[in-house]
């Protein structure tokens, strides 16, 4: 049996570009650059890794408009196998839930027998993290996440470190499951030329709705989403710009006392 | 539940094929009919090694949930290394203030090995409902375990609300639970409102905090949130406050997991700059590298990190990781305090995004100051110090 790797990946505005209407509290999407997330570029890059030790196949997946075929392109040019991309316009509105459903479905519609599913560890415009646990949880498999380290890998095990800031784990998980993983993982290697001729006639699945098995028109998109986005706003900027002059000890007791009341230090003990 | 059983009666053809099938003995037969207990915990079993077709799962799509029957604010007590996580107590003030909007009752769940100090800890702050679940094998974190007993927590409380720290652990859990629930989850929150209903309002940062995101659950519950630590205020202490403890028993069937942890090795603060809340940066105002010390000290104070500038790092002062600006790293702290750093485009690109800016320089007409938000003017060397020494004596003070 082969090892069937497959990573989700997502193409994501460019975030330093993103600005609001003040007006209407919506986003200004026109003209707004696209790029992979760049989270996914590790996740490609650990599955490349694992599939050189233990064999197989890679798998891209992503959900979105079809210019979303872009970033499955990207991977492929990094090394990927295969492409699914699950584009329907009854996907439209998903929040994490619904998208986490569709990406289940995917995986599990495209790839008959996925044995590990990598995620970055997020994306730079929802910044949720939350859509690995919730596909893991979907096809019932473990799931790790905050994967640092990847320390060994065999077909149907992988020994890992866990970076939970306090502390380090290192676990062992058995297959299938998922992982989402730190940015430092890997540094991720560079599209590859020569393979992007190859990428260029490589064929990427389209799936839609009704390509999923099981699929509950009900549960995809907007209808499937259970969070709704009331309102987007522009931060309240109401920062102060003061410039302080005074004895030393006069400006360290100020500027103590400021950071108190602004909670940006609090005397706790520890 | 997400999945349910259906029984096919006709691929059935003795009761005695089917005798020993459930480990936990949830299949019922009446004599006529065969049905699925409450004792079923869905391990697939059956469906593995039954009668072909005889059992199946089938996917609940009941996405709609009757209101009413959750009420109710829970929290994750989540366990770090020296007992309960501070951001805890957080939820819990912010729950409390909810909870004084829109009078409910507020659960909290313990889970891992020896919770008797961190459970009489948490008895002292006004929570309604405390549910321990105790057990060795729950020490670690895992993933299966920990969502099961959540889950389980979840069925027996019914609470409208379920906020969770967005520690590692936090965010690993939360969205596992909301997924198992069918409903929403609202990822790092920086404010949290309460409506009739129960109805939860959560506000988040979206596109890297350019923009604020509010969000509502409108027909889901439990909604789940997790929130940020460092963001809510602690509660406090109350006088004789009535806690109910139920200790609750380990199903072992929970306790299965595809994960073993080999080793756990407990570690300090973060060591990367990008990731700190409080960062003390040094400039070209540090004269000689021993003088790093002073800087280093403020940073402990604050619990933060030393990073600095580009020439800093050239004379090999400090380590290339802690260099923020254009070629090095941009950082978005809570708050950092920048000491002898003249402001540079190059490095002032690199912290813009913080929540506030503190320069000490002592030229007035210094760039910093143009983007700082208090700008200290005065010689590091003497500001720096005190500024440890207040911070030491404030904490002192309250302790």
């Amino acid at each position: 049996m082969t090892m069937e790797i497959v990573v989700c990946i997502k193409q994501v505005p460019d975030t330093a570009k993103i600005e609001v209407d003040e007006t209407t509290g919506t986003l200004k999407r026109e003209g707004a650059e696209v790029k992979m997330n760049p989270f996914d570029l590790s996740a490609i890059e650990t599955a490349l890794q694992i599939r050189e030790a233990t064999g197989g196949t890679v798998w891209v997946i992503s959900m979105g408009p079809t210019q979303a075929a872009q970033v499955l392109r990207e991977a492929f040019m990094m090394g990927a196998d295969r492409g699914v991309l699950l584009c329907d316009p009854r996907f439209a509105g998903s929040d994490t839930l619904a998208t986490s459903y569709t990406l289940a479905l995917g995986i599990r519609t495209a790839v008959k027998n996925p044995q590990l599913i990598i995620c970055g560890k997020q994306t730079t415009d929802g910044d949720t993290g939350q859509v690995g646990p919730e596909i893991a949880e979907f096809l019932q498999i473990p799931h790790v996440c905050n994967v640092s380290r990847l320390v060994e890998a065999r077909e149907h095990a992988l020994a890992l470190m866990v970076d939970l800031q306090e502390m380090l784990q290192k676990v062992q998980v058995e297959c299938p499951c998922l992982i989402t993983v730190e940015k430092d993982i890997f540094p991720p290697r560079l599209p590859s030329f020569r393979k992007r001729e190859e990428a260029r006639h490589k064929l990427i699945d389209v799936l839609g709705c009704s390509d999923l098995e099981t699929g509950d028109p009900g549960c995809f998109g907007l209808q499937g989403s259970p969070t709704h986005v009331e309102k987007m706003f522009p931060p309240v900027v109401d920062k102060p710009r003061e410039i302080w002059t005074g004895t030393g000890i006069d400006l360290a007791e100020r500027l103590v006392d400021r950071l108190q009341r602004m909670k940006l230090w609090l005397p706790r003990d520890h | 539940m997400t999945i349910k059983l259906v029984v096919d009666r006709e691929k059935i053809e003795s009761q005695a094929q089917i005798a020993d099938l459930c480990p936990f003995q949830a299949i019922e037969f009446d004599g006529a009919d065969y049905s699925i207990s409450a004792a079923c915990k869905m391990c697939r079993l059956c469906e593995i090694n039954g009668p072909p077709g005889a059992f199946t799962f089938v996917e609940e799509t009941q996405w709609s949930r009757e209101q009413g029957e959750w009420s109710g604010i829970a929290i994750f007590a989540e366990q770090s290394s020296d007992g309960i996580h501070p951001v805890v107590l957080e939820l819990l003030g912010k729950a409390r203030e909810l909870a004084a909007q829109y009078p409910q009752p507020i659960f909290m769940l313990l889970i891992g090995n020896n919770l008797e100090s961190s459970a009489e800890m948490l008895t002292r702050y006004g929570v309604d409902e405390l549910y321990l679940f105790d057990h060795p094998q729950l020490e670690d974190f895992r993933i299966e375990p920990y969502a099961a007993v959540f889950e389980t927590f979840l069925h027996r409380t019914r609470p409208a609300v379920v906020l969770v720290g967005a520690t590692p652990i936090g965010r690993s859990l939360a969205p596992r639970l909301a997924a198992r629930f069918r409903t929403g989850l609202t990822a790092d929150c920086t404010e949290l409102q309460i409506q009739a209903e129960c109805g939860l309002i959560q506000i988040r940062p979206a596109f890297g905090g350019n923009i604020m995101a509010r969000i509502a659950t409108p027909q889901h519950r439990p909604q789940f949130a997790t929130v940020r630590y460092k963001v809510m205020t602690e509660a406090k202490p109350v006088q004789n406050g009535k806690t109910k403890i139920y200790s609750l028993p380990i199903d072992p069937s929970w306790l299965l997991s595809g994960i073993q942890v080999l080793q756990t090795t407990r570690r300090g603060r973060q060591e990367d700059i990008t990731d700190a809340e409080v960062l003390v940066v040094a400039g070209r105002g540090v004269v000689s590298a021993k003088d790093l010390s002073i800087l280093e000290e403020l940073a402990n104070a604050l619990e933060g990190q030393l990073a600095a500038t580009r020439p800093m790092v050239e004379k090999g002062w400090l380590d290339i990781k802690r260099h923020i600006g254009l070629s090095g790293r941009t950082v978005k702290p809570k708050l950092i305090i920048t000491c002898g750093v003249s402001g540079a485009i190059q490095f002032a690109a690199g912290i813009l995004n913080s929540e506030c800016i503190v320069a000490i320089n002592n030229d007035p007409e210094a760039p910093i100051f143009q983007v700082a938000n208090f700008g200290l003017v005065g010689d590091l060397y003497e500001i720096v110090p005190l500024l440890t020494k207040t911070l030491q004596s404030t904490r002192r003070s309250l302790s």
